[in-house]
């Protein structure tokens, strides 16, 4: 059977799957819509988390960076994952034991003031809005390349599957679809990396097999770093970028992880404090098996793209390459007219561009892997995407049907009207999603960098200055959030989309890249808060209570109002 | 009575955590970045050890160290009578 059909029978039993379980789990309740009643257990909730947070660019995209920056691309692995370590130990359990709905529900609670509301309102949405633009960008490409249909089609499919199970189910839904949609993206990604270290290495394990030796009996990583130098690159096991530079993106990637609201959540819908910590010792531990599987991927296709292309007549190149190339995403200008491919690190010189979002995607077809496998990678790019779609969705919802109709609009709102409104509020988020995906602003991949500064430089400090720190007043939170907030904007639009002056490399302060600058950020927020608050006065009692109550586990309850 | 008993539990919770977060900062930043370099002149197996605990190692110690600091809270929470 070819790759299309293949794909589209997995696909649609995927989709069949995700459907039957929306169906299955509509929400009756907004507590059910919020937090799926309540009492999801640790390991569907670690399932669905890691699902939730393994977005497109977790599945697509990072193993091709990793792929084409080597080291450098190390920051994206320890900081998407040590993100969990801090939110393990300094928020899951107390957010949990605190009990609401939301993150602005929490910022506005311990701040005592819908200012502090308000502005982690907007955070959250800004975060959210940003960040799923991608995903369904990503669910069109897929779709074009293995079903062939238009781009644009395949981002109205998705959007219409998010809103049967992110509408109608809510956190219910959307908690037993990931679970499923995790189950199709493991065994997506580690079925083509078990086939090819085999291939490669003669190891089964892809987390060895990529440093193992290959047929000559040279280690992998010194044949690759031997190919780099060759071709001119700088050596895959070293990188280019600052030492600095690294250290601060990874601290960016890994608090702004810890402060993402959509992941944040998740550990409102276990029952107790000890069920949230177990349910984050699950989800990094299911993570993780993507995560150290994805440099060995990136290995393995770095090394079979150099050998497959590099110096062969364009001729006989494999069909993958052709098909890719029909979709702009491979190019190749022959410069030199010798009708071979000349792929080096000169630009002068150099004769071929590959996207690095087709790594992952393109890496079973390079191998010559059977069609199915190349499919199922399909069908688990799919799985991420929509799910961690569906989680951020949820978060628009509920921002604006808890945090601003609930909380500040129209406190009176019954509990159906809200559940309504929340419905509502997430087919416009979806609509919305959809028209990003369709027509993409340029800056999509520069904001989701941006999503992650921002947590980063808002989220992270308020959240935990209000679980570590008694003395910590709204004066001091909302100044440290708006001055972190304000600051990473600036830095961004300035660096990134040339605002206030724009600038290039060399105008950046100190060397930090804008990715690097959400560290600087927090540090700031943490400081203008402290500061702040020595000057101001004390918290009132009661909330200093709340923070005494959140520090000891027992007596959770159940999420409420 | 109950007021000193949560207070001890609390100062205990902050000690594990400073234990488990140095642990944490010393396997991805000191060894996976700031070190890296001296690091990468010895070797594991294939691996050059800096680059591996970039990419592997750091990964593997923070699933444990979750899962270290479930078993501590857990025996922690029976010991001060805060489990349920």
């Amino acid at each position: 059977m070819s790759i299309q059909v293949w794909t589209w029978i997995l696909v649609g039993i995927t989709f069949t799957i995700y459907i039957g379980i929306a169906i299955w789990s509509r929400a009756g309740s907004t507590k059910e819509f919020y937090v799926a009643g309540g009492g999801v257990s640790p390991l569907a909730n670690g399932l669905a988390t890691a699902a939730d947070w393994m977005s497109a660019a977790s599945f697509i995209s990072m193993a091709g960076i990793i792929s084409f920056n080597g080291y450098d691309g190390s920051v994206y692995l320890m900081g998407w994952t040590g993100g969990y370590v801090l939110l393990a130990l300094l928020l899951a359990p107390y957010l949990r034991k605190f009990g609401k709905f939301t993150v602005p529900d929490f910022i506005g609670d311990r701040y005592y003031s819908n200012t502090a509301r308000s502005v982690a309102v907007f955070c959250a949405l800004l975060i959210s809005f940003t960040y799923v633009a991608g995903q369904m960008r990503g669910v069109g490409l897929v779709f074009s390349r293995f079903l062939e249909v238009d781009i644009n089609t395949g981002v109205i499919i998705g959007m219409i599957i998010v809103l049967f199970y992110a509408v109608l189910g809510g956190m219910k839904g959307i908690t037993y679809t990931q679970v499923a949609q995790y189950c199709v993206l493991i065994f997506a990604f580690m079925v083509p990396a078990i086939f090819i270290s085999i291939q490669m290495t003669g190891n089964p394990i892809p987390q060895l097999g990529f440093g193992g030796m290959d047929e000559n009996g040279i280690y992998l990583l010194d044949k690759l770093d031997g190919l780099h130098k060759e071709l001119g690159f700088s050596e895959y096991t070293s990188g280019s970028k600052s030492t600095l530079d690294v250290f601060l993106i990874t601290a960016a990637l890994m608090v702004g992880t810890a402060g993402l609201p959509h992941v944040i959540v998740r550990f409102f819908t276990v029952k107790k404090v000890a069920d949230a910590r177990k349910s984050a010792g699950w989800a990094l531990f299911l993570i993780a098996i993507l995560y150290t599987t994805a440099p060995a991927i990136a290995v393995f296709s770095r090394t079979n793209l150099i050998e497959t292309v590099s110096n062969k007549a364009y001729s006989e190149l494999p069909a993958w390459f052709s098909n890719w190339e029909k979709t702009g995403l491979i190019t190749f200008d022959d410069k030199n007219k010798d009708g071979k491919v000349q792929y080096v690190a000169d630009t002068k010189k150099n004769e071929l561009t590959v996207d690095k979002d087709i790594m992952v995607l393109a890496n079973p077809e390079i191998a010559g892997l059977p069609n199915w496998v190349i499919a199922l990678v399909a069908a688990g790019g799919l799985a991420a995407a929509l799910s961690t779609a569906a989680g951020l969705l949820l978060v628009i919802s509920a921002s604006v049907s808890h945090d601003l109709i609930k909380k500040m609009i129209n406190p009176k709102i019954s509990e159906k009207g809200e559940l309504i409104a929340a419905r509502l509020a997430a087919v416009v988020a979806v609509c919305v999603a959809g028209y990003f995906g369709i027509n993409p602003p340029d800056f999509v991949a520069a904001t989701v960098a941006l999503a992650f500064g921002l947590a980063a430089a808002s989220f992270f400090p308020a959240i935990v200055l209000g679980i570590f720190s008694k003395r910590m007043n709204k004066e001091g939170a909302i100044s440290g959030m708006v001055i972190g907030i304000l600051l990473m904007l600036f830095y961004m639009m300035r660096f990134k989309f040339g605002w206030f002056g724009g600038g290039t490399k060399e105008d950046w302060w100190f060397g930090i890249s804008p990715e690097g600058f959400g560290t600087i950020a927090m540090c700031a927020n943490f400081m203008v808060s402290i500061i702040i608050s020595k000057f101001t006065p004390k918290p009132p009692i009661e909330v200093q209570e709340i923070v005494e109550n959140i520090r000891i586990p027992s007596e959770a309850g159940a999420a409420t109002h | 009575m109950i007021l000193e008993n949560k207070k001890n539990y609390w100062k205990k919770n902050l000690k594990y955590l400073a234990i488990l977060l140095s642990i944490w900062f010393l396997v991805s930043f000191v060894f996976g970045i700031l070190l890296v370099d001296e690091l990468n002149t010895i070797r594991l197996g294939g691996f050059k050890l800096g680059f591996w605990f970039a990419q592997q190692g750091a990964i593997y110690v923070f699933v444990m160290l979750i899962l270290i600091y479930i078993r501590l809270m857990n025996k922690l929470d029976k010991e001060f009578g805060f489990d349920e």
